[in-house]
């Protein structure tokens, strides 16, 4: 009888272990649809009781070929499918694919634009981080919570309507900007925002954040150490609780990001509690950075760049304007003049650092673009994550890494 | 560890220095240091950025493929984004394979992230990474027989029934 | 202890036809067992991408669907009524929801939340099926990208009217059964 040792399984790449000793090892499916699994993918896990001793992983069942179809879509219509990336902060990606574009072109983006990008991207965030912990309240079974935190996002998605008419996946803003003002419908609804959730934030913490049963309960669950979390390419809040403060705002700051005061929360263990209170506090650290945009809002009314080669003009001078016809007409049939090189640009995403890598030949579509999407990195991760665990905890390690499924396929 | 300022051309000649005839070409498109490595340096290339002490360019950000169907002889190129997190210094390095010879070092050994990052691009392009531990398709379904990321294969499903081009503009 | 007066003039617009007397209502089994299914529908939610946010938000307390019967989310296909499709479904996943329909017990029905599900949506793409449809009968369309939690709920309301109209006989019926064979689904009975 062969002996067996948990820690040689830990170390083959990803593999299902062939030996049983007596029967003692089940072989248990965790999805592809699954209650808990947020998202679909399959993990097939080897079992002892209840504790995890190796599993194998299949991804790409929600395969929507993103890079392939970019291939196909003039530059303005690559931001509807950077929306369905990580659905949870669209603005984030589509904002982000602006970005990468205006810098390929070279484009010179006023600072009131900036500022504007900063108030929308942190919206964003605050959404993702939202869904993030209220779904990992769900996990452990603290289901007011989620309810308490979607009545939020409602709010967030009135936000985002008034600036470009979208809940979810936004397509929000142009190249070179915004495609119309903050109205004063928009201010007044973020004031509100501003004032009231604070409020409900802490309601929400006071739930989970010190509960007893919610510290035991995630405390220990899903652990992964700062020095195999960058050997695995991690990014984002799962790096930033492992205890590496990488951000990209701070690092590469893009769209003025220099200007603002805040701090990047890290943690220690890297387990699931870890995870929860730095989202909990990046929640608060965004709220900072949106109150300290709207109050050194530049003045004035210029909400895009003046490059009215890309930059889609406004429906009413389309109409009206001969010039502005004839802008649209050139930039709608592909004739906006690109030049050829490669871009690689990243922003701080929802889960990281999403980047762009761009490759234009001067044509209308991009010759090569691929989205180097944070999630599909970092879930490889996930067996050595729960190796040891029991089976509700690699449940909930699974939830609190926020794996969106439109991310990890593209 | 004290934060070093890299520059494009500092790194450019530490890397000539060490490497010499490997490095073959290097550019700075939108400042960012583009290095072209020969195929079968690469492996050492970025093994020696990663341990190197002045450089120490230690994390993987991204790795992709490209296909380039009209230049003979260096159809396929892949594309390493590296980052030093220390000296906040970014690298890019390209190698271009062959059309015969799809094959290139795995450096799954030196980062274990880029496992699925090797199997994405063997998937999308089919590139061959030389012992990779589990080199098989991740996104794609098993039973497909064709490299869908490649220049000649549409975007559509070859064998669908129930559009019709005609009305579809293809 | 006063004389209770019945008001006359109210009028249950929604409810099952029925005529009152003394201690009795007398309406017809078909009206009565449908309004009991129609009201407490319990779906299956499939929710894979964009659409399956939306479909959160809707159970969600602001635009609660628990009120219209649907608070008690089945994972099991074999305890649910509604296989509520959210998102979009690849050719990778298309025999788990196969499966996943075949196992829920009869009678059942299909709600097809968003364009990804309807027709394959904006992604006209080798991996993505074209619509579920091309796999299992769908009863309601609901368009969007994603819908709106309104045309959510339209959906579903539009599933009710389905269910309170439909014959108890349906399921053994010779049109249902063509239908499953053109799928090629097996019936049981």
């Amino acid at each position: 009888m062969s002996t067996f040792k948990a820690e040689s399984i830990h170390k083959q790449a990803n593999t299902l272990s062939k030996e049983t000793i007596d029967g003692e090892i089940a072989t248990l499916n965790l999805g592809p649809t699954h209650p808990a699994t947020h998202g679909i993918f399959q993990n097939v896990l080897q079992v002892d009781g209840e504790k995890i001793l190796s599993s194998e992983q299949t991804v790409g069942y929600i395969h929507r070929a993103f890079e392939k179809l970019a291939e196909r879509r003039p530059y303005n219509q690559i931001a509807p499918i950077t929306d369905r990336l990580n659905y949870c902060s669209s603005p984030i990606n589509n904002i982000g694919w602006h970005m990468t574009v205006e810098k390929l072109i070279g484009a010179e983006i006023p600072k009131r634009v900036q500022y504007m990008r900063v108030i929308i991207m942190e919206l964003a965030r605050i959404a993702d981080h939202l869904v993030c912990n209220s779904v990992i309240g769900v996990d452990t079974g603290a289901l007011t919570g989620f309810t308490y935190l979607f009545q939020e996002r409602e709010k967030i998605y009135e936000l985002f309507e008034e600036v470009c008419g979208a809940r979810l996946t936004t397509n929000i803003g142009r190249i070179g900007g915004f495609e119309r003002d903050f109205s004063p419908a928009f201010h007044a609804k973020l004031d509100s925002f501003l004032k009231t959730f604070p409020k409900i934030l802490k309601e929400f913490d006071d739930l989970l954040t010190r509960n007893r049963i919610f510290i035991d309960r995630t405390r220990g669950a899903g652990p992964i150490s700062a020095q195999r979390a960058l050997d695995y390419s991690f990014v984002g809040p799962n790096l930033r609780a492992a205890g590496v403060d990488y951000d990209v705002r701070v690092m590469n700051p893009y769209s003025s990001y220099e200007d603002f005061d805040f701090i990047i929360p890290i943690g220690t263990n890297g387990d699931t509690y870890d995870r929860f209170t730095v989202r909990q506090e990046e929640i608060r650290q965004s709220l900072n950075i949106i109150h300290q945009a709207v109050n050194n809002l530049p003045e004035g009314n210029c909400y895009h760049a003046d490059i009215p080669n890309f930059y889609l003009p406004r429906k009413e001078e389309v109409y009206n304007d001969m010039e502005q016809l004839i802008y649209h007409f050139k930039i709608v049939m592909g004739e906006m003049p690109l030049p050829k090189g490669e871009v690689y640009f990243s922003v701080e995403g929802g889960n990281g650092e999403l980047g762009y890598y761009l490759i234009s030949d001067g044509g209308r579509t991009p010759y090569r673009l691929q989205f180097r999407r944070p999630c599909f990195i970092y879930y490889q991760a996930y067996p050595e994550m729960i190796t040891g665990q029991p089976i509700s905890d690699a449940v909930l390690t699974l939830s609190s890494l926020n794996v969106i499924a439109g991310e990890l396929d593209a | 560890m004290a934060k070093q300022e890299l520059t494009n051309e500092g790194v450019l000649e530490q890397l000539k220095a060490q490497f010499g005839e490997a490095i073959v070409d290097a550019s700075t498109p939108y400042d960012l240091l583009t290095v072209e490595v020969s195929t079968d340096k690469m492996h050492e290339v970025i093994l020696w950025v990663k341990e190197s002490a002045s450089l120490k360019i230690d994390f993987l950000t991204n790795l992709g493929g490209v296909h380039y169907p009209d230049d003979k002889g260096r159809e396929f190129a892949v594309v390493y984004h590296l980052h030093s997190l220390v000296n906040n210094f970014r690298l890019r390095l390209k190698a271009f394979l062959p059309l015969e010879n799809l094959e290139i070092n795995s450096i799954v050994d030196i980062y274990v992230g880029a496992n699925w990052m090797e199997r994405e691009t063997y998937d999308f392009f089919g590139i061959i990474f030389k012992n990779h531990p589990n080199l098989r398709r991740i996104l794609n379904e098993d039973s497909m027989d064709y490299f869908p990321m490649r220049k000649e294969y549409h975007l559509e499903d070859a064998t669908r029934e129930d559009k019709d081009d005609r009305y579809f503009g293809r | 202890m006063g004389k209770i007066e019945m008001n006359e003039k109210v009028e249950i617009v929604n409810g099952v036809e029925v005529i009152n007397g003394e201690g009795f209502q007398l309406s017809s089994l078909d009206k009565v067992i449908a309004s009991a299914r129609a009201n407490s529908v319990w779906p299956l939610p499939f929710a894979t991408s964009c659409c399956g946010i939306e479909y959160m938000a809707t159970m969600a307390s602001n635009y609660d669907l628990a009120r219209f019967g649907m608070e008690r989310m089945s994972f099991s296909p074999r305890q649910a009524d509604l296989l509520i499709v959210a998102g979009t479904i690849s050719k990778k996943l298309g025999p788990i929801l196969k499966q996943v329909y075949e196992q829920m017990a009869e009678p059942r029905w299909v709600l097809s939340v968003g364009a990804c599900a309807n027709t394959g949506g904006i992604f006209d793409t080798y991996s993505v099926l074209q619509g579920i449809d091309r796999i299992i009968p769908v009863d309601v369309y609901v368009p969007g990208c994603p819908p709106r939690p309104e045309q959510i709920i339209d959906g579903v309301m539009n599933i009710h009217k389905l269910v309170n109209h439909e014959s108890l006989r349906r399921r053994n019926s010779p049109e249902y059964k063509e239908l499953m064979k053109s799928y090629n689904i097996e019936v049981n009975g």
